[in-house]
């Protein structure tokens, strides 16, 4: 049996250019359209960048923005990984249900705080496992097999709180989702430093190249000498994991496990936040900050709604409005045309 | 499986010999009841109440749990069609789609009593319905906050639930019904808070901010005590008192909001009541036993609940219902 040959030769190009100027930063669609988005906000709300100092932590309605956008740019770190193997996880929202669900029940019946995160985070986990085994070992499409765990996980969360939301007092708890550390909110705090740990381990290590192989080619990246497998099983693992963060703070913010609405729908901002930080859901090349930055972004335009009076019939059509100019402005028609009009420089910013 | 036979027999001699004890009332009657889901904490309440409702009537309550889909229920309905029950209850989880089933159940002479929704269909299909009037429930969620302000200007924001919901237009109506020719009360601003707690926090949260941290905002008016819950935890962050600084009313009437009302956090709450089957059993007494037919639409009370109504009491009866 004779195996297609592969060219491992490396392309002349290297796709990661180490370091950028600065100037290329402030030119990325999602930027712009960040700084577009805050000024929109600002000029329906004059006070928008007002920030003050008030019971030993910021407050601001920029602040709310990044706290508000935290579980969804947790939520993206994870679902970033995922795509970029050319997957999808369908069910972060419903991991998230289960691990408020088992964080809240747990401390609710007199189990101590770390204990109790340590059970939703490893319940994260094995729900992220769970979704990696159907993808690996039994070869199913990720669509699919993470559909199944975004139905049948909040209907376990919902066993596990009993149809009804499991309300605490518990410090640990309630400082994760509303605590603050030198004056910014836990979960920014949180979301940052999962951000950090995450690029690092990707660009800093070959995991982001080998991640990056899977999701152009799976079976080349497998005949190339690399256990795309066991890749996989962690990056699913990730992505629970990274949900039961996002769960844990979207619990500890209402002080209560509701197992109905908790993470409702929000896989699909976190896939959009990926999609608007430039990753293909075709796999391949992927940037977490720039995910998060999405996520920032999402957020940004929902509390522009709330704070611009608009009634709220309009939500969804502003939204949606507003991701179409950012989708467009990222798209490679729209790229080319920049690049031909401003001379084919900036226009490589990506 | 004989110790089952057995026990069932003994089951029903008991009934029997309890039946002939209370010829009268509905000792012994086997009623039906398809329930929607457990969709959220009042449903589950609404379950547990019908079954404590059933229990202390002497009522052979069979349980069908639909979980949120039609042909589920169609089909709990027809099995009591054949088990031959004497009514069913049915709290329908959609408005249409009922003619086939219920002309089954007419049919087979067996009344039927809708709980908490309406339908679409003839009203010679089915005996009577018992709901709540959501209208009513913003009407007196919004005079009490008429009474409650008197003659000084007040600036209200307003938590609305699920954009086109029933309950969300309702409510909304019935609280601008009561504002109408105040002039000292304004609805400033009014959102959708999607009748969850952390989006009620959310949108509360935007509101503080845009409204000069609060200073502009007098009372706060949630379509349910979900969405109240979460502005009371806003309002306490932005460093103000809920409660006293900005008024709190809502709708529901779930055991939180009435822990809140207890520490002086929730200022009132209008109660949707779960006991929707108690009206229903009434009215099918009166028809078994005096031929009575009762009014298509049996309209629940809208009760107001303020701190002065014992909160912590009201708690404690609540908890264990299932909310």
């Amino acid at each position: 049996m004779t195996r297609p040959t592969i060219d491992l030769r490396p392309t002349t190009q290297p796709p990661y250019p180490r370091a950028r100027p600065i100037h290329a930063f402030f030119t990325r669609p999602q930027v712009i359209a960040l700084i577009a988005v805050l000024l929109v906000n600002w000029m329906l709300f004059p006070g928008f960048f007002t920030i003050t100092w008030q019971d030993g932590r910021l407050f601001g309605s920029l602040i709310d923005v990044l706290n508000r956008g935290a579980p969804v740019a947790i939520l993206a770190i994870g679902m970033t990984a995922v795509i970029a193997t050319k997957g999808v996880d369908l069910s972060v929202g419903a991991v998230m249900a289960i691990s408020g669900a088992v964080a809240a029940t747990l401390v609710s019946s007199g189990v101590s705080a770390p204990v109790a995160v340590a059970a939703a985070l490893g319940a994260g986990l094995l729900c992220g496992l769970w979704n990696g085994i159907l993808v690996t070992v039994l070869d199913i499409q990720p669509i699919i097999a993470t559909l199944v765990l975004m139905v049948a996980g909040r209907g376990l969360a919902q066993l596990v709180t009993e149809g009804s939301i499991v309300t605490f007092s518990d410090p640990v708890l309630v400082f994760i989702g509303t605590g603050s550390i030198l004056g910014l909110p836990t979960p920014v705090v949180i979301a940052l430093l999962l951000m950090i740990a995450a690029t690092l381990a990707v660009r800093r290590t070959a995991l982001g190249l080998l991640i990056e192989a899977v999701g152009v080619n799976r079976s080349a990246a497998r005949f190339a000498g690399l256990s795309a497998g066991a890749l996989l099983l962690i990056v699913y693992t990730f992505a629970g994991f990274c949900a039961a963060v996002a769960g844990l703070i979207v619990a500890g913010d209402i002080r209560g496990a509701d197992a109905n609405n908790a993470g409702l729908w929000l896989e699909l901002d976190a896939i959009l936040a990926v999609v608007i930080g430039g990753t293909s859901l075709l796999g391949g090349r992927f940037s977490i900050p720039m995910a998060v930055l999405g996520a920032i972004i999402i957020q940004a335009m929902n509390t522009g709604i709330l704070i611009s009076g608009f009634s709220p019939e309009f939500n969804l059509v502003v939204k949606s409005a507003v991701i179409i100019v950012i989708l467009v402005l990222q798209s490679p028609l729209s790229a080319r045309m920049f690049r031909g009009r401003s001379g084919g420089n900036s226009g490589k910013a990506k | 499986m004989k110790g089952i036979k057995t026990l069932a027999l003994g089951a029903g001699l008991g009934s029997l010999l309890l039946s002939a004890a209370w010829a009268e009332g509905l000792d012994g009657k086997v009623i039906g009841f398809s329930q929607i889901g457990s969709e959220s904490g009042w449903r589950a309440a609404e379950t547990s109440v019908t079954k404590a409702e059933a229990e202390a009537r002497g009522i052979d309550l069979k349980f069908a749990d639909a979980q949120q889909k039609q042909e589920n229920q169609i089909k709990a309905i027809r099995g009591f069609v054949a088990q031959g029950v004497d009514a069913i209850l049915v709290a329908p989880v959609v408005a249409t789609g009922w003619e086939e089933v219920l002309t089954e159940a007419k049919e087979a002479n067996i009344p039927v009593v809708l709980l908490d929704r309406g339908i679409e269909a003839p009203e010679d299909l089915y005996l009577t319905s018992v709901a709540s009037d959501q209208v009513v429930e913003g009407r007196v969620a919004g005079e009490w906050l008429v009474a409650a302000v008197g003659d000084k200007p007040c600036n209200v924001v307003e938590l609305q639930g699920t954009v086109g919901s029933s309950p969300a237009i309702n409510r909304k109506q019935g609280f601008e019904e009561a504002l109408a020719g105040k002039d000292n009360l304004a609805i400033i601003r009014s959102q959708t808070g999607d009748f969850t707690r952390s989006k009620g926090k959310e949108v509360m949260e935007g509101f503080l901010k845009a409204e000069g941290g609060g200073a502009n905002i007098c009372a706060v008016y949630a379509h349910n005590d979900d969405m109240a819950v979460g502005a009371i935890q806003a309002i306490k962050d932005a460093g103000l008192k809920p409660g006293a600084d900005i008024l709190v009313v809502s709708i529901d009437a779930v055991p939180d909001i009435f822990s809140a009302m207890a520490t002086g956090e929730a200022n009132a709450t209008v109660e949707l009541t779960p006991n929707m089957a108690g009206p229903a059993f009434d009215a099918l007494q009166a028809y078994w036993d005096a031929g009575t037919v009762p009014p298509k639409f049996i309209i629940t009370e809208s009760k107001l609940y303020t701190p002065t109504d014992d909160p912590q009491g009201e708690y404690e009866r609540r908890k264990d219902l299932g909310y």
